[in-house]
């Protein structure tokens, strides 16, 4: 039962980090202010579209970088794509934020000491749920 | 069921409340706060923004000299307030240099003509950049730079009087 | 005169609803039948007066009276009619008198129509209603009185939020509300019958309807809320894990997870402890999401009217209502004698699965929305937002469509694995060659998506295969409500699969002639021009769209300023197809005589709202299909002792 258990933690933790991490070749230099326009390469700004859904803006009320009319908003969308466009990863270009903002940049947080019962809650929950439920499937005895 | 059971949604519930108690009696703070500090200010170089001030580059922050870095834009309310007491700092000898965020020549030329001009070098950041890099998320902010070019404190938000004793003392230890 | 007039009658109100209170308790500690007969009309007067004070309060709005706070803070006598009637509760106050006042004509209902549960657990649930109520009524009068006047009068007032000028409020808040009250109503019955340990099918059957109609407004509530948000934020999303929106899934999650508890409680009368607790967490749900609303302990986008200390004022009311009932959950439900168990393979083996994936999708909600204050407690700033939520929730809810398409082909009490399969043949079919031709068409378009398209395939056909060689004019209105809601979740899935797998972006900067393209569609800015509304100005832009060898439409999406507060928003147009939605917007203008235009093209992305609609529809036939049934065995009944 334990190893089971253990295959299912190792199981979850790897789908929550699942990123895509396939760093792209470099292209020619950006033709303009990418806050509003996108990349040439699909591949690149379908990468770069991704990444912005995960990011917070840092002057708005909870909202995505990709979903923000904040000046900064789009300074920070322009860093993306500008950062994607040069060859980054987005992985590359998330822990860059990261390393200046902290964990508070990304709505994906990031696997650590303090988010790891956040990461566990499914299984811990979905485990309490299958014991309490067994009660209900216990087949009737002969007392009351 | 067992009967310890029964009472763990009460102590669940319970719990919640503790949590949201504790926030709305001392909400905690909202500030984003740069993760540079005690790291070495990145590569980069700005351009020049108004005329006879010379733009700004890492080399110029590591030079021997401890300086204030102000994050700053003229059409920022709260820079105005901060003004004076950047003038304060530049009066007790404190050296300061600038980034102007999203700003244009004659804006700046405008805003220093009437607000005061504390800074020996302006950088124009015209997309944010070097403020990304540097881990700030508003304007104003001042961040405190040792001789080697590291990052030994950030204040967020306008400088208010009783902000400049704590700056210029940073800046003092940092020598 | 108005204003004094509603404050009157918001003081009667609360009145009779301590009065009602007092009455339900003594009428069941004495056992007194005297005295609870009087409670029914009590509780009668007191929604009526609670209706009389929001009159009142609209009445107030409308004539534009700047004499009264609300007024001058809320609205500007220059608003359009219909603003002014929707501002009314477009603030703390008056959405608050609102909630009062649904849940007073709730409780009017239950006493005027509810036959079937015991008399004395119908006086304990009118007691338990009173007291909700009456914490709310004190809230409103000591804390946020919405008819307080100004000692000196303004000359006008100063407008309301211009997100907010929107035919979505006059709408989205109500519904929501009512869905809460709903809810409040099956806490009143659960703690009700916990006073007089009275769980069974009677009190299941007494329930039911609340908590479908619930559920229906909440239904409603969320699909139009998030339509609203879609076409007014002006970035094309449509959900965005914010904590207000989690605020509001939360009581959906737990309400769907009640009506099908209630209806194996109502059948084969079991899980009672389980379905009381559910009518508990419910109602916690709701209550807790009034409270992030109104206390701003979490940033949102939809943060509107944010007081600390009327957030400890609900915190208050929250911890006495929900800690009350949990406690007396806790003591009392040992006293209830145990339900019926099940066998693994049976209709209910298959909705005590669907009751403990939605209890668990609703703890992950629950825990990623409150983990930054959690965090934060720890010394952590952190974001929890729409990855985790996808990641945590996303497959837990894939495994939970897969049951809903089983359960309803499977037999009450007991039956083989064997012949489920065989019943799900079609189901499995559809899923398969879905799947499969997906691949063919798109390529490999990720595998969360992929799963989602082809299990609403599945449960699409699995959703109406309970029709299949019956009689369709007998089958009982009830069955179709099922088909019809479980129908509704699969074409909401594929809509939310297929637009987040296909949707086409193209974000340019075009001057006027210049064509652009997104998805079938080919874009040509015609012109910039400046409109002028009831209480704004904009920019309107003139937008070509043309499909095919269609004929040309002409979009015009704005750019608005308002100057009641000095705030400027962006107005999306969108054209809907059969297929889809192109959805556009124009931004700023780049300098060089050039403007930016947002433009998206969103396949069957309608598919969500209308999938919401037919769930909402489901619910809907389901109440009239209980009611029917019911009314018919009366009659049944009556003819039998005649």
């Amino acid at each position: 039962m334990g190893w089971f258990v253990g295959l299912a933690i190792w199981a979850w933790l790897a789908w929550a980090c699942l990123g895509n991490a396939s760093p792209l070749a470099a292209q020619t230099r950006p033709p303009a202010d990418y806050a509003n326009v996108q990349l040439r390469d699909p591949a690149q700004e379908a990468q770069a579209a991704a990444l912005m859904a995960t990011l917070r803006c840092l002057v708005c009320q909870g909202q995505s970088i990709a979903d923000s009319d904040a000046d900064m908003a789009g300074d920070m969308r322009a860093l993306v794509r500008r950062r994607v466009a040069a060859g980054e990863s987005a992985e590359e270009v998330r822990d860059w934020l990261i390393a200046r903002y902290g964990d508070y940049v990304t709505y994906d947080p990031p696997v650590s000491a303090v988010t790891l019962p956040l990461w566990l809650t499914p299984l811990v929950l979905l485990a309490i749920g299958l014991w309490i439920a067994r009660a209900s499937f216990r087949r009737r005895r002969g007392h009351e | 069921m067992r009967r310890w059971l029964l009472w763990l949604p009460l102590a669940v519930f319970a719990l919640v409340v503790v949590f949201a108690v504790r926030e709305l009696r001392a909400p905690s703070d909202r500030t984003v706060y740069s993760a540079m500090v005690g790291k070495t200010v990145p590569e980069f170089r700005l351009e020049p923004i108004v005329k006879g001030k010379p733009g700004l580059g890492v080399a110029d922050l590591k030079s021997g000299q401890p300086r204030l870095l102000n994050v700053f834009a003229s059409w920022c309310v709260p820079c105005i307030a901060e003004a004076p007491q950047l003038m304060k700092l530049k009066a007790i000898g404190v050296p300061i240099d600038a980034v102007a965020i999203r700003d244009t020549g004659p804006a700046i030329a405008q805003f220093l003509a009437r607000y005061g001009d504390p800074y020996q070098r302006i950088g124009d950041d015209r997309d944010s950049r070097v403020q990304l890099s540097l881990g700030s998320s508003g304007v104003p902010e001042t961040f405190v730079i040792d001789g080697r070019g590291v990052v030994v404190k950030q204040h967020v938000g306008d400088i208010r009087e009783d902000d400049v004793a704590a700056l210029a003392q940073a800046w003092r230890e940092a020598r | 005169m108005t204003a004094e007039a509603g404050l009157i009658a918001l003081w009667l109100a609360a009145a009779l609803a301590a009065m009602q209170f007092a009455l339900a308790g003594l009428a069941i500690r004495r056992g007194d039948d005297a005295i609870a007969a009087a409670v029914r009309p009590v509780a009668i007067v007191q929604g009526g007066l609670a209706l009389l004070a929001m009159a009142a309060l609209i009445r107030v709005f409308l004539a534009s009276d700047m004499s009264v706070a609300l007024v001058v803070a809320n609205s500007h006598s220059a608003k359009p009619w219909m603003y002014k009637f929707a501002g009314a509760w477009g603030n703390h106050e008056g959405s608050m008198l609102l909630w009062v006042t649904i849940l007073g004509l709730a409780g009017a209902a239950v006493a005027l129509l509810e036959r079937r549960v015991a008399e004395r657990t119908l006086t304990a649930t009118l007691g338990a209603q009173a007291f909700i109520a009456l914490g709310f009524y004190a809230f409103l009068l000591f804390a946020s009185n919405p008819f307080a006047r100004l000692a000196s009068p303004p000359a006008d007032g100063q407008g309301l939020n211009p997100l907010l000028q929107d035919p979505g409020l006059a709408f989205h808040p109500p519904t929501l509300y009512a869905g809460y009250v709903g809810l409040s109503v099956a806490f009143s019955f659960a703690v009700g019958a916990l006073v007089t340990r009275d769980v069974g099918p009677a009190f299941a059957r007494a329930m039911r309807p609340w908590v479908l109609a619930a559920w229906v407004f909440l239904t409603i509530g969320i699909t139009a809320g998030s339509y609203w948000a879609y076409y007014e934020l002006g970035w094309g999303g449509w959900w965005f894990w914010d904590p207000v929106e989690n605020a509001s899934l939360m009581p959906w999650l737990a309400a769907t997870a009640l009506l099908h508890s209630v209806s194996v409680l109502a059948t084969r009368d079991g899980l009672r402890a389980w379905t009381v607790m559910l009518a508990v967490v419910a109602f916690s749900m709701s209550m807790l999401g009034t409270f992030l609303v109104r206390s701003g302990i979490l940033t949102s986008v939809h943060a509107f009217a944010v007081d600390p200390e009327r957030g400890t004022f609900i915190l208050v009311l929250l911890a006495l209502y929900i800690g009350g009932a949990l406690a007396l959950f806790a003591t009392r439900i040992g006293l209830v004698r145990a339900g019926n168990t099940f066998e693994l393979v049976s209709r209910e083996g298959s909705l005590v699965a669907n009751n403990l994936l939605l209890s668990v999708i609703l703890g992950v909600v629950l825990i990623g929305t409150f983990y930054p204050i959690v965090a934060a407690a720890m010394g952590t700033q952190l974001s929890v937002g729409p990855p985790f939520f996808e990641k945590a929730a996303g497959p837990i809810f894939l495994v939970l469509v897969a049951i809903m398409a089983a359960g309803p082909l499977l037999r009450w009490r007991r039956d083989e694995a064997q012949a489920l399969v065989q019943r799900m043949t079609w189901p499995i079919a559809a899923a398969a060659f879905a799947a499969a031709g997906l691949v063919a068409l798109a390529g490999w378009i990720g595998l969360l998506p992929l799963l989602a398209l082809a299990l609403a395939a599945g449960l699409a056909v699995a959703s109406v295969a309970p029709l299949f060689g019956r009689n369709l004019r007998r089958t009982p209105l009830f069955v179709w409500g099922m088909v019809v809601a479980h129908l509704g979740i699969a074409v909401s899935l594929a809509g939310m699969a297929a637009s987040s797998a296909f949707t086409k972006e193209t974000l340019v900067a075009k001057g006027v002639g210049e064509p652009a393209g997104v998805g079938p569609y080919r874009i040509t800015l015609r012109g910039i021009r400046p409109v002028i509304g009831d209480n704004w100005t904009a920019l309107e832009a003139r937008l070509e769209v043309v499909r095919g060898d269609a004929a040309a439409t002409l979009l015009a999406p704005q750019s608005r300023f308002f100057s009641n507060p000095p705030t400027t928003t962006s107005e999306s147009a969108i054209l809907t197809a059969f297929d889809g939605q192109l959805y556009t917007v124009l931004g700023q203008p780049d300098g060089t005589g050039r403007w930016q235009l947002r433009l998206w093209w969103k396949p069957w992305v309608t598919l969500i709202w209308f999938g919401g609609a037919l769930i909402a529809l489901g619910g809907l036939l389901s109440i009239l299909g209980h009611w029917l049934r019911d009314r018919r065995q009366k009659r049944r009944l009556e003819e039998a002792w005649t």
